[in-house]
């Protein structure tokens, strides 16, 4: 029901929306919870284990009650807070957990189990058939007690993270932040206000409070009139700061279109990193609930949030309504509701002592002590010194005093400080670095001692960045004592929600306390209690006085439990921002990337890498066909093939001769000009990092290539031994990977090919194997490298990126005429393996030079990084897995990567294991399936039999170990 | 003969604009590094002052004068935009980077604002003046931004332009929309 002439809400304009299919109208202004409300809806949600009716018990983001579903499709959203989410034209909300309908939920029978689903009930009932628990007790329980359903699709729409940069961040947009950002903000600082609310103005949006002989509203926007209007604030409603991290860092997340009916490419949420140099807590205070038997009926909220309803939105919680309260503060809501011809049944004062002033009857020292109505409130009980009263009406709003909204406080681990005057936690001094709690936040509860306290947090932040605070003089407001008593739970009979949102009553607290789960910690987990999407905002306070008494210790002693980011449920939508799909990561495409998709390759990622993993032909069915023809390309004519993904290190200066010497085991400062060797490298422990050629282009001017796998991590340990080990070294270097676009060219007929591109053909006499040099192609500086990863006569030509295209595609044009053509991963795999060369599958970490058969590589006429390490014990010897050739005896058996070596007569045990496999190929060019292996003591054992079983791939076959190198043991074709 | 034709890094459809925004290829025909060898610094900074009037920046700075820029691009190291580098034959080492880097030009009022959603450093003009470079991250990709007038020259590898100019334009193309609905 709206109430008139009360409301910020926008009248002459409508917005249809639906709630579990009914069709209602509101307003600009409204959230689903206040036009629900405002059209007479009051049961919003089924409880979380009971099922029990639950209307709003807030009006704020705590919201344990009215959890909705909205959106449809791949969007639907679920556990959304009905008092956060803004109305647009077309909203459509449903209710969740419940079946078949809201009002008639079947799994209502659980309320009326209650006596037997208390706390700990499933651990101790559901122990057997142990196999029970998996597949039928837990599906079964999950399936009752839930919120909202996903919608098991991908969500596909816009999220986005950002950052954002101030001098003062201040939370919370009431009296308090408000006047601490104008201070700030008049003394020039960069200020970002943080509002969680759609609208600024905290509780001067839901109160009535004269400041400066204004309607507090109306002073709130002057204010944010005149922040609006400089240039260094920043506004930022919807905002809810989540967390406080190291370095004045705050995690928030925003609801950028979340209120908007068709939102476009506008994000749905926004996740900001904000980085302050000091921030200011002004988050205000929530109302606590007051555990009585049924408070959890609809139609019971708190007396704050029933003001706000009925200030901010007009719409009003009920037609007769009471207040039960152990606080001063809950007689606004009275005044306010009385004001508004609202009929106040009642005042209920915990308090004996307490005010007897008031348009309405009040009873001092009294208690509600049972709640009527099932899908409504009907009517309540109320204890006094007379005795019981019925009370018919169809509202109750409680308050139990309130908690400050101190939780980022406790984010860097600050535990907060008990405050018996305010029944309260408090934050504790300088519980965040840079953060300045004030106002309700910091337990000060008057509007006046919350703009003293703003202006303070503001001049401390200020000087703390070495500014000045301008003079503001603090407008005249109320200055109201805040008097409240401890009251947390009523005794009587039936049940007193503490955690509405999980189902947790004082019952449930008290017998984790008899069960010894006594620490706070513990009652936690053993009830669940403030584990629910509201993480205790409303519970945690009362449940802990409840463990307290249980226990017998205070309050200060029980402690509470720790806070944790986030304030608010953040979706991993928002912080997995653009991260679905290929958003994951970077996708690094070479210039030959098109032409590749256009020959139809299917492409494999290596490392953020795309690269071609075959070229397919039309007829071919299978991968195995494109590989074995590409094979043959480069063992009978020609192939190309992109290599542009290897690392390429250029390094220059008078020692890079002697740095290569430090960082390869073998030596480079020999090396002539126009010549290119072969190196491998440790690392310091003097297992093997990595291998590949260097070329010296001049005196002074080497050019190393690494492994597209670890061309970062070769990078890396280049800058820490220059740095660290070799810092007086002249020796420069930078990585041009991207500069050079290069193809290798291999096969017979690749000499031929290559002198049919280049500007002046080259021979074999000028240009022999592991030759380098610059060469030119269609008068393009191009570098031409004669190496081969294939066994093969072959070269690497690389030029500058820009050309990369052109060239690949005109040397595959070129190569199809010679009978050879394009070959990917696949075929370049079969070619170094047929040739028994290495890669990351075989120095994969735990190998070393020894194990590869590379000892001798390790020079002994100079040091090098890694080398002392490489001779400890156990790093050579028979002990070691070493690195052999395996043919099946049957040529025609597959072999599998990953499969165990073992005797042929030992069990396939772990404890026989005789080492395993690293690499296979069908060798289209042996006519046999072929395997790298590391066997132990392997090089001794040439000719002997291994059974090779695949647990995985259920495979069990005898092999001959063999030299590494299979095909061309001489390397006379890479030479000829 | 034929010669080789050459591919830009970036895909067709630059320049893109949303709102006030636009994303250009950067009109940038020549990257030279420099890194001065032992010693050299002054050297290289004096030469730099003769052949070009420029100097060797200071970390986090990028020198401009006429078409000709010089930015830090790490330790020890500067990328010489646009000029030749003859005249650090000898005390530099000089390697050629022009087709290693896509070099994405991001103008308008609020370009800021577009790259604070891959950025985590303060772009504002307040922190981030003329003058100013920084090698930083964008999304996962590490970066080389340099501010301009009216905007930013952002450095990414080549191979990585597509994915780049993709999540540019998507904070662009956000940002553009979210206005309608403040």
């Amino acid at each position: 029901m709206r109430v008139k002439g009360k409301g910020l809400i926008d009248r002459a304009t409508h917005i249809g929306f639906s709630f579990d299919g009914r069709d209602y109208v509101g307003h600009p202004g409204d959230t689903l919870a206040s036009a629900l409300m405002a059209n007479g809806v009051h049961l919003l949600g089924r409880s979380f284990k009971y099922h029990r009716p639950r209307g709003v018990l807030t009006a704020g983001s705590e919201e344990p009650n009215a959890l909705v579903e909205v959106l449809e499709g791949a969007q639907k959203t679920p556990n959304t807070r009905a008092t956060v989410q803004e109305l647009f034209q077309g909203l459509k909300a449903q209710s969740q957990n419940r079946w078949p309908s809201l009002k008639y939920d079947a799994l209502a029978i659980n309320d009326v189990l209650s006596p037997f689903l208390s706390a700990g009930f499933y651990y101790k009932t559901f122990m057997w058939p142990r196999a029970f628990w998996e597949r039928l007790y837990e599906p079964i329980i999950r399936r009752a007690a839930g919120l909202g359903a996903l919608s098991g699709k991908h969500d596909e729409s816009q999220y986005e993270k950002a950052f954002a940069f101030c001098d003062i961040l201040v939370i919370g947009s009431g009296p308090a932040g408000l006047i601490a950002a104008l201070t700030a903000a008049r003394a020039g600082a960069d200020v970002i206000l943080a509002e969680e609310d759609s609208r600024m103005g905290g509780r001067l949006l839901a109160d009535t409070v004269e400041i400066d002989g204004k309607p507090g509203l109306v002073w709130a926007e002057e204010i944010l009139a005149e922040l609006h209007a400089m240039p260094n604030v920043r506004l930022m409603t919807r905002t809810a700061v989540t967390g406080a991290y190291d370095g004045g860092t705050f995690g928030a997340l925003e609801r950028v279109s979340l209120h908007v009916a068709k939102p476009g490419d506008t994000p749905r949420e926004c996740f900001w990193r904000i980085v302050a140099g000091q921030a200011i807590l002004a988050t205000g205070a929530l109302e606590r609930p007051i555990g009585f038997p049924d408070n959890d009926r609809p139609g019971i909220l708190t007396a704050s949030a029933a003001r706000a309803y009925l200030n901010r939105w007009g719409a009003t919680p009920g037609k007769s309504i009471a207040i039960f309260a152990n606080n001063d503060d809950a007689r606004r809501t009275a005044d306010d509701m009385a004001a508004s011809g609202i009929k106040v049944a009642a005042v209920i004062d915990a308090r004996p002592d307490s005010s007897a002033l008031g348009d309405y009857p009040i009873y001092r020292g009294a208690e509600v002590i049972a709640t009527h109505g099932r899908h409504a409130l009907k009517g309540i009980t109320v204890q006094t010194r007379d005795g019981s009263h019925d009370l018919a009406v169809d509202c109750l709003a409680m308050s139990g005093g309130w908690n400050p909204t101190l939780h980022l406080t406790c984010h860097m681990n600050g535990r907060p400080l008990w405050n018996p005057t305010l029944q309260a936690f408090v934050p504790a001094p300088n519980a965040v670095p840079g953060l300045t709690p004030c106002g309700a936040a910091n337990g000060t509860f008057s509007t006046a001692g919350c703009l003293t306290e703003g202006h303070a947090a503001a001049a401390a932040a200020l000087a703390a960045l070495g500014r000045t605070a301008p003079d503001i003089m603090p407008p005249r407001t109320e200055d109201s004592v805040y008097d409240v008593s401890p009251l947390w739970v009523v005794p009587g009979k039936g049940r007193a929600w503490l955690d509405f949102a999980n189902d947790v009553t004082a019952k449930d607290v008290r017998l984790a306390a008899q069960e010894n789960f006594a620490s706070v910690e513990h009652m936690k987990r053993y009830t669940t209690q403030g584990m629910a999407p509201d993480q205790g905002k409303n519970s945690n306070v009362g449940a802990l006085a409840v463990l307290a008494d249980a226990t017998g210790r205070g309050i200060p002693e029980t402690g509470t439990t720790t806070f944790r980011p986030p304030y608010v449920p953040v979706s991993i939508a928002a912080m997995g921002a653009g991260g679905r799909a290929t958003g994951f990561a970077p996708q690094r495409f070479t210039t030959s990337h098109a032409a590749s998709v256009e020959r139809g390759a299917p492409m494999i990622e290596a490392g953020l890498w795309y690269r071609p993993s075959y070229f397919p032909r039309p007829g071919e069915k299978t991968w195995r066909q494109s590989c074995d023809r590409e094979v043959g390309y480069v063992r009978n004519a020609v192939g190309v093939c992109d290599v542009s993904t290897l690392g390429k290190i250029d390094l220059q200066g008078a020692d890079a001769g002697a740095f290569l010497d430090l960082v390869y085991t073998n030596t480079f400062s020999t090396l002539k000009p126009g010549r290119v060797r072969y190196g491998l490298m440790l690392r310091e422990d003097g297992l093997v990092m990595d291998d590949g050629t260097s070329a010296r282009l001049s005196a002074t001017h080497f050019l190393m290539t690494t492994t597209t796998a670890a061309a970062g991590l070769v990078m890396r340990h280049l800058d820490f031994v220059h740095q660290a080990l070799a810092p007086k070294m002249d020796v420069r270097f930078i990585s041009v990977t991207e500069q050079w676009a290069q193809f290798a060219v291999a096969g017979p007929k690749s000499r031929e090919l290559l002198n049919s591109v280049l500007d002046a053909p080259v021979t074999d006499e000028a240009f022999p194997f592991m030759a380098c040099g610059e060469v030119m192609v269609k008068g393009v500086n191009a570098r031409l490298f004669r190496i081969s990863f294939s066994g093969e006569h072959a070269y690497e030509i690389a030029v500058p990126a820009r050309y990369g295209n052109a060239l690949f595609r005109d040397l595959v044009a070129r190569a199809e005429t010679l009978g050879g053509g394009a070959y990917g991963m696949e075929a370049l795999n079969v070619l170094r393996i047929e040739k028994g060369l290495i890669t990351h599958t075989e120095i994969h970490g735990r190998t070393t030079a020894f194990d590869i058969g590379a000892a001798k590589m390790i020079s002994a006429k100079k040091d090098c990084i890694g080398k002392a390490a490489a001779q400890r014990p156990g790093m050579i010897g028979p002990e070691r897995e070493q690195l052999v050739g395996l043919r099946p005896i049957d040529h025609t058996k597959p072999i599998g990567a990953g499969a165990h070596l073992f005797n042929p007569d030992d069990a396939a045990t772990r404890a026989n294991d005789q080492g395993y496999i690293t690499s296979v190929c069908w060798s289209p060019t042996m006519d046999t399936y072929l395997g790298l292996a590391f066997l132990k003591n392997g090089r001794a054992r040439l000719h002997d039999e291994v059974r090779v079983v695949d647990h995985l791939r259920k495979a069990d076959v005898i092999c001959v170990v063999v030299d590494p190198v299979f095909f061309d043991p001489k390397g006379d074709r890479a030479r000829g | 003969m034929a010669s080789l034709i050459t591919t830009s890094a970036f895909d067709t459809g630059l320049p893109v604009t949303h709102g006030a925004l636009t994303l250009a290829a950067a009109p940038v025909t020549r990257i030279t590094s420099v890194a001065p060898f032992n010693g050299k610094e002054k050297a290289v900074s004096a030469a730099l002052k003769s052949a070009h009037g420029l100097a060797f920046p200071a970390p986090n700075r990028v020198l401009e004068k006429g078409a000709a820029r010089i930015a830090f691009a790490g330790r020890g190291t500067a990328f010489l935009i646009d000029a030749d580098p003859a005249a650090l034959d000898g005390i530099a080492a000089l390697t050629d980077q022009s087709d290693g880097w896509a070099i994405l030009r991001l103008t308008g009022a609020g370009a800021e604002d577009a790259l604070a959603r891959l950025v985590p450093i303060d772009l504002r003009p307040v922190a981030f003046p003329a003058g100013t470079a920084a090698r930083t991250a964008l999304g996962h990709m590490m970066t080389l931004i340099l501010r301009v007038e009216n905007g930013f020259d952002i450095l990414v590898m080549r191979s990585m332009a597509h994915t780049a100019t993709h999540e540019i334009v998507t904070a662009m193309a956000a940002l553009s929309a979210r206005a309608a609905h403040v």
